[in-house]
């Protein structure tokens, strides 16, 4: 299950660390940012809650870059 | 620029004209420390101080090789040793650096979205009597919409009525625009030109060209290129790597000097390592890549040629050996007369009697000489049609007894035929018992095939192959004509999956193998091949799920094209990684052996982005 959300990050390389955050957290099993495109494609385990998921998505890519947003 | 980077200039700006108005009372007055320290914090808190605050969050959250950490440990540690003009001055040169990318980053985002602005905003439905926009999401499958010149075709469909000029240029890259009239299949994305066209839809919004073409777009900078993944290692381990230098430097260096008997010089050494956490910072390096990437995919766009992710580009530029399907790639898949040979009467005459004698067959080759004579049939003229499958057709046409087939319907009535031994399906014409000569139906080359071939030859293509289910003679004779040396004949298609792996097999030095067909049937070959290109996919969504590289229309030379496109790109993308690689380290070195400041060492790294980040955007012409 494939969902694809809008971002907004300023920077290419916070772009890469949002990707790596998104990547290690649980429930997610492959993300991919596209810093030009401003896209965030995120791969769910099977029977994932995606809203909860997103949430965790959301505050573990802030952790690493406070000045991210993820539009769910 | 965006309300957040006016902000940004206005605090440079302002910052700019404190630390000027500092730096003179510094040099003018007699001033102690303190105040020399406080009016030089001034302007530097001003540009810095979301810097400072970003580094306190990353702080706590465990983050150290943030880069706004790496900068307020640099820039604080400038001010710790007394040099607060610097300090100051390097973050304000951080903050026009950032300004810049952000800026350059947006722009370029916006023209390429600007070249691939084939997304239709509204349909036209007629409600009432009266055309009312509505979004083409909410049209359903066999709505009747109305296009007005100047406007795009929102959804694909069929015209029922009007004729136009439709414009297809952002879809194929072909300048020369099309004719549409009633009756014929209109894609979205194409704008009309003049004339007012009523369409029947085919397809929902969603599944029409324009939005597939667009969401393969956006999707296709996700599937990331080797180079991509190297730089994001790279800059992983890169930002480390340099500060614990930067420690080394800082504490290592000053206790070798100690323990070589020598003055230590602690605020040099500490001051050097400053300078390299400015270097660390990893942002120039990993901002170019991905944007040649975007512009290549977007400039390949424009010019009809669809990539389907980073990595195809990169694949394509590496394309050594090119397996062409022979059948709708290099020839346009329909049968036409390529000669007429007639024997004591005119080619026009002879034409005419084959083309009456078929007029009421559906087999491609009546066809085929229909459309050849090019005229209107009336079918009143012809008599006594007789079809004998497998020879022929024998007719009464304005009185005279005409046999239409192959030699061994001559033969029936006793007529010997012409030899002709060229390539194709020659179709003998007998009136009145006399032979009266032969026309030639083959399946027709493309124009642009031989130059394709050529072109890529010159492009370093080493092997060419075409393969087709033709008769070998046949086989022979179309390569010879386009200048291929290898092919393979009598292929059926579940054959084709084999010819490409013993292809593969054979290649005996590096580089990728490009497959080349219609999208037709070829779905095991296009997914098979290294490179999977789809050509004249143009409405035929089978060839664009199949597909890795898409070719809009169905020009060969194209392919030569989208090569030429890529090696740009890649060529672009291994000079801004080693620009940028090699700035840095050479920076490293100098500061190590204090010929450079912190003054150069942010100029390099905003100007090397600079740099990186202008080159990348020449991927966009192509």
């Amino acid at each position: 299950m494939k969902k694809t959300y809008k971002i907004d990050v300023d920077c290419a390389n916070c772009a890469n660390k949002m990707e790596q955050a998104a990547k290690k957290t649980e429930g997610v099993k492959d993300a991919v940012v596209n810093f030009m495109t401003l896209k965030m494609t995120v791969e769910f385990d099977e029977g994932a809650d995606r809203a909860e998921v997103m949430e965790r998505v959301r505050a573990n890519c802030k952790k690493v870059e406070d000045d991210c947003e993820i539009f769910l | 620029m965006n309300k957040k980077q006016k902000k940004v200039l206005v605090r440079i700006i302002l910052a700019v004209v404190l630390l000027a108005a500092a730096e003179a009372a510094a040099r003018l007055l007699p001033l102690p420390w303190w105040a020399n320290l406080g009016i030089h914090l001034v302007p530097y808190l001003v540009i810095g101080y979301d810097i400072l605050l970003k580094a306190c969050k990353g702080i706590k959250n465990g983050q150290v090789f943030d880069e706004n950490f790496l900068m307020a440990v640099a820039t604080v540690g400038a001010f710790a040793l007394g040099e607060y003009l610097e300090g100051a001055a390097v973050m304000l040169f951080y903050q026009i650096g950032e300004l810049f990318q952000s800026v350059a980053v947006g722009r370029s985002r916006r023209s390429i979205s600007e070249l691939m602005d084939i997304r239709p905003d509204y349909a036209n439905v007629e409600e009432d009597g009266q055309l009312v926009q509505v979004d083409p999401d909410d049209v359903e499958v066999g709505t009747l919409i109305t296009v007005q010149p100047g406007e795009k075709i929102p959804i694909d469909g069929v015209v029922e009525e009007g004729t136009a000029m439709l414009d297809t240029a952002a879809l194929t890259g072909e300048s020369v625009p099309r004719h549409a009239k009633p009756g014929t299949e209109v894609i979205s994305g194409c704008i009309n030109k003049d004339g007012v066209l009523r369409i029947r839809t085919t397809k929902e919004f969603g599944e029409s060209t324009a939005s597939k073409i667009l969401e393969m777009v956006e999707n296709a900078s996700s599937r990331k290129s080797k180079q991509e993944a190297f730089i994001s290692r790279f800059a992983h381990i890169y930002t480390p790597a340099v500060c614990f230098s930067a420690l080394a430097l800082a504490v290592a260096l000053p206790l070798i000097r100690m323990a070589m008997g020598m003055t230590p010089e602690w605020s040099v050494w500490v001051h050097r390592a400053l300078t390299f956490l400015v270097i660390s910072c990893p942002c120039a390096l990993v901002i170019s890549i991905p944007l040649t990437f975007f512009a290549g995919i977007g400039g390949a766009s424009r010019a009809g040629v669809l990539v389907k992710g980073s990595n195809y580009l990169e694949a394509l530029a590496d394309v050594r050996t090119v397996v062409f399907d022979k059948t709708g790639t290099l020839t346009k898949g329909v049968f036409e007369v390529q000669r007429v040979a007639p024997v004591a009467l005119s080619a026009e005459e002879l034409l005419q009697y084959a083309a009456y004698a078929e007029a009421f067959s559906g087999h491609p080759i009546a066809e085929a000489l229909r459309r050849a004579y090019g005229q209107e049939i009336s079918h009143d003229r012809v008599t006594a049609v007789h079809e004998d499958s497998g020879h022929g057709v024998e007719a009464e046409v304005d009185g005279h007894r005409v046999f239409v087939g192959n030699t061994k319907l001559m033969g029936r009535y006793g007529l010997s035929a012409a030899a002709c031994d060229e390539a194709g399906t020659v179709i003998h014409v007998a009136i009145d018992s006399a032979y009266a000569g032969y026309i030639l139906i083959a399946d027709a080359v493309k124009d642009g095939s031989a130059e394709a071939v050529a072109q890529l030859k010159d492009t370093g293509v080493s092997r060419i192959v075409m393969l087709t289910g033709d008769r070998i003679e046949a086989a022979e004779d179309m390569a010879k004509r386009l200048g291929i040396r290898d092919f393979a004949a009598d292929l059926l298609p579940e054959d084709k999956v084999a010819a490409v792996e013993r292809i593969m097999g054979e290649r005996e030095s590096r580089g990728n193998l490009a497959f080349v067909g219609d999208g037709i049937n070829d779905a095991p070959v296009l997914s098979r091949a290294d490179v999977g290109i789809a050509m004249g996919a143009l409405g035929s969504d089978a060839a664009i799920e199949a597909a890795d590289v898409v070719l809009m229309d169905d020009d060969p030379r194209k392919l030569p094209l989208a090569i030429r496109i890529a090696r740009k790109c890649l060529r672009i993308v291994k000079q801004n990684i080693w620009l940028a690689i090699g700035v840095k380290v050479a920076c490293l070195a100098l500061v190590a052996l204090g010929f450079a400041g912190m003054w150069a060492a942010v100029f390099a790294d905003v100007g090397v982005m600079v740099l990186a980040v202008l080159n990348a955007i020449r991927a966009l012409r192509v």
